[in-house]
């Protein structure tokens, strides 16, 4: 099961439905992916995509009073989905960890820091507390935070913006996991902030051989970080491919739309950007076809039937398309 | 419709800047705690002087606490200024020959909260209606204006005009306030970080529907936004702000080509490249921005800025403009400054 080669996250399937409201949710509907140890996967969609439903089900995130998950997450070819409570707190921290959009919520804010660091590792591990404090220092110097002693003793609200991310990557980190998720860690912050904490996790990534999933909205932070990216809309995964196929070569309509709709760069000023028409599909009564089919112009009528298979264009790039011959040129 | 075009004649024509502003200050006064310990002042605002042409989009950029969005409030008279003046199509706002009600029925503000900036409590339409009934139209001409403004964002009044906010979703409410900022057929539209809670694909939405209004309605924008290639996209020139000061300002090409402030050259050198064979390799910037409460002495970047020397931080260096709006604060570009890099003439400078 654990040959070396095996991918170390295997999703299989997975279906999340949100049940606590009036009519049942599919947040997720069917996404199998899979992450080579020292791998970096985007997660990349839309508001309501169900990229960060999908992030937080490898931790069972979700309440189990209002949720279903369905399917197996293998991690390490342990499956999450069937884990006990007492073996999720050992796999929590452990062996996959998870840094947040907001470090000023993901903290806690009555004690400091490096408190929190200290906990985590000793929750782990039977080691001293000084032994831990040494450790945490040692995180704070990896993460670059000036003056890391003083900075272990600061509560969260004294440390600005950037350095809280820091502090919450060391948190993640403390336990030496092999999996971090990271959910939006740098939408909150400033652009000249932002670019110095992706760089800081493609180094930690390399350094300590990390598999990462990295979910975002922001496609250039993914190109900046990710190995692979994968394309999620109505809670599906619709395209994967290494970052440089997706960029150059993208197959799925919905993929080929998104990319055209940025406006970046010198590109085409004083010109219309192109747009999806439509909205994204309401996710307590999907269609029984591909979601993206009402509005993409490419649709056939058996778009609209079943949900089109798995196309793989390329070993490693595959589009779940039945009208992938029509997309081949490059956008 | 007729009653859509541009309700207000130009008063100084075509040559005059719909808006000037000068020296503009605002700085917070914060609170002592029970100790008698902290208060201070956040300089947010810290003089700035700008104009914006008729009909064109100057966008704003900056990073938080640059004073970008403090700059729009003081700009509608949300907050009062502490100092300087704010001159509307050659009249001072706020005087006998511009109230500030008649000042406000020209301009108007888009925010970035689209549910935040509606109230729940009305229907769309009633909302859109709600300005111009102030201003003395009738229910039931504003209600038609309003449901005709609907149609030009792009939302059908049959299906759109009688629902509540929460009925939408955030791009539709979006189209809302912009056309509850159209209803007073204002010449100036703010737009604070408008489409920055949007998706992409709906971004591009609004951008495009942005364009169109601008060019129907002959309007001005003034665009804040942190997200630089938005910016890039849509202004006609650009100001970069750095802790309550303009540090540069110029034509939105030359900026991005050929940016002339070493801050402006690392905010725009931070965009995430997109190209998967050509990724950024070293940050261009260390630690985060200074907090404005104390902001560094002289050139309020020199803390950061890789070119710095002694006289950045003894002196605040000017923005020295020239006649084509062309603008930067750097001791570099200025004759004899002291600074080892100052060049001779202004025209030697990249």
């Amino acid at each position: 099961m654990n040959t070396p080669d095996a991918p170390f996250v295997d999703i299989r399937d997975l279906t999340v439905t949100f049940t606590g409201g009036k009519s049942p949710v599919k947040a997720v509907n069917g996404v199998t992916l899979a992450v080579k140890r020292g791998e970096v996967v985007a997660l990349i969609g839309e508001s309501g995509s169900g990229k960060s439903v999908t992030l937080r089900s490898i931790l069972r995130l979700h309440n189990p009073a209002r949720s279903k998950i369905e399917g197996q997450i293998l991690i390490n070819g342990q499956d999450v989905v069937q884990l006990s409570n007492d073996a999720l707190s050992r796999f929590r921290g452990k062996v996959t960890s998870m840094i947040f959009q907001e470090p000023l919520l993901a903290l806690d804010p009555v004690y400091t820091v490096g408190d929190q660091i200290i906990e985590a590792i000793l929750r782990h591990e039977k080691i001293s507390r000084s032994e831990a404090r040494a450790r945490a220092l040692s995180l704070f110097e990896r993460v670059r935070i000036p003056s890391p002693e003083r900075r272990l003793d600061a509560y969260p609200h004294e440390m600005s913006g950037g350095m809280r991310q820091r502090a919450m990557i060391s948190l993640a980190l403390a336990s030496e996991p092999q999996l971090l998720l990271a959910d939006e860690p740098t939408t909150a912050l400033d652009a000249t902030v932002q670019i110095q904490i992706l760089l800081l996790l493609r180094e930690l990534q390399r350094e300590l051989g990390l598999s990462v999933i990295f979910v975002t909205h922001d496609i250039g932070a993914a190109v900046e970080v990710a190995d692979r990216i994968a394309v999620m809309y109505a809670g599906r995964i619709v395209e994967q491919g290494t970052t440089r196929t997706l960029m150059r070569s993208p197959r799925h309509p919905y993929t080929r739309a998104l990319l055209k709709s940025l406006a970046h760069g010198a590109a085409k000023k004083g010109t219309r950007l192109e747009t999806i028409s439509g909205s994204p599909p309401d996710l307590t009564k999907l269609p029984p076809g591909c979601a993206f089919a009402e509005r993409c112009a490419l649709a056939l009528d058996s778009c609209k039937q079943t949900v089109p298979e798995l196309v793989w264009l390329t070993p490693d790039h595959s589009a779940r398309c039945l009208r992938t011959e029509q997309t081949a040129t490059p956008i | 419709m007729d009653n859509l075009s541009p309700g207000y004649e130009d008063v100084g024509g075509a040559a005059q800047p719909l808006l000037m502003v000068k020296n503009l200050i605002k700085h917070f006064a914060l609170k002592k705690d029970i100790l008698g310990k902290g208060g201070g002042v956040v300089r947010a605002v810290d003089g700035i002087d700008f104009m914006v042409r008729k009909g064109e989009t100057l966008g704003v950029v900056g990073e938080s606490g640059c004073g970008k969005s403090t700059t729009a409030r003081l700009l509608m008279n949300l907050i009062t200024a502490d100092h300087g003046d704010i001159i509307f199509d050659g009249q001072s706002v706020g005087s006998r020959n511009l109230t500030l009600k008649e000042f406000r029925r020209q301009a108007q503000m888009v925010f970035q909260d689209s549910y935040a900036s509606l109230n729940p409590r009305l229907t769309v339409e009633d909302s859109i209606a709600f300005a111009p009934q102030v201003h003395g139209v009738s229910k039931q001409d504003s209600i038609a204006r309003a449901r005709d403004l609907l149609q030009r964002v792009g939302l059908d009044p049959q299906r759109f005009a009688e629902r509540y906010p929460h009925e939408l979703s955030g791009g539709q409410r979006q189209r809302v306030n912009i056309a509850r900022a159209l209803a007073l057929q204002s010449r100036l539209i703010i737009l604070d970080e408008a489409v920055s809670a949007l998706d992409k694909s709906v971004e591009a939405q609004v951008l495009n529907l942005l364009l169109d209004l601008k060019e129907e309605f002959k309007l001005t924008y003034v665009f804040i936004s942190h997200d630089l290639n938005v910016v890039r996209y849509i202004s006609d020139r650009v100001m970069v702000m750095y802790l309550g000061q303009v540090v540069e300002i110029g034509e939105c090409e030359s900026l991005f080509n050929a940016p002339r402030h070493p801050y402006t050259r690392a905010l725009l050198s931070s965009v995430p490249s997109m190209d998967p064979d050509n990724r950024t390799e070293t940050p261009p910037l260390a630690g985060d921005p200074p907090n404005p409460i104390n902001p560094p002495s002289g050139c309020r970047f020199h803390t950061r800025c890789a070119q710095a020397q002694p006289v950045c931080s003894q002196k605040m260096p000017p923005l020295v403009s020239s006649i084509d709006g062309q603008g930067v604060a750097c001791w570099i570009h200025v004759e004899n400054s002291g600074h080892t890099q100052a060049v001779s003439t202004t025209e030697g400078v990249a």
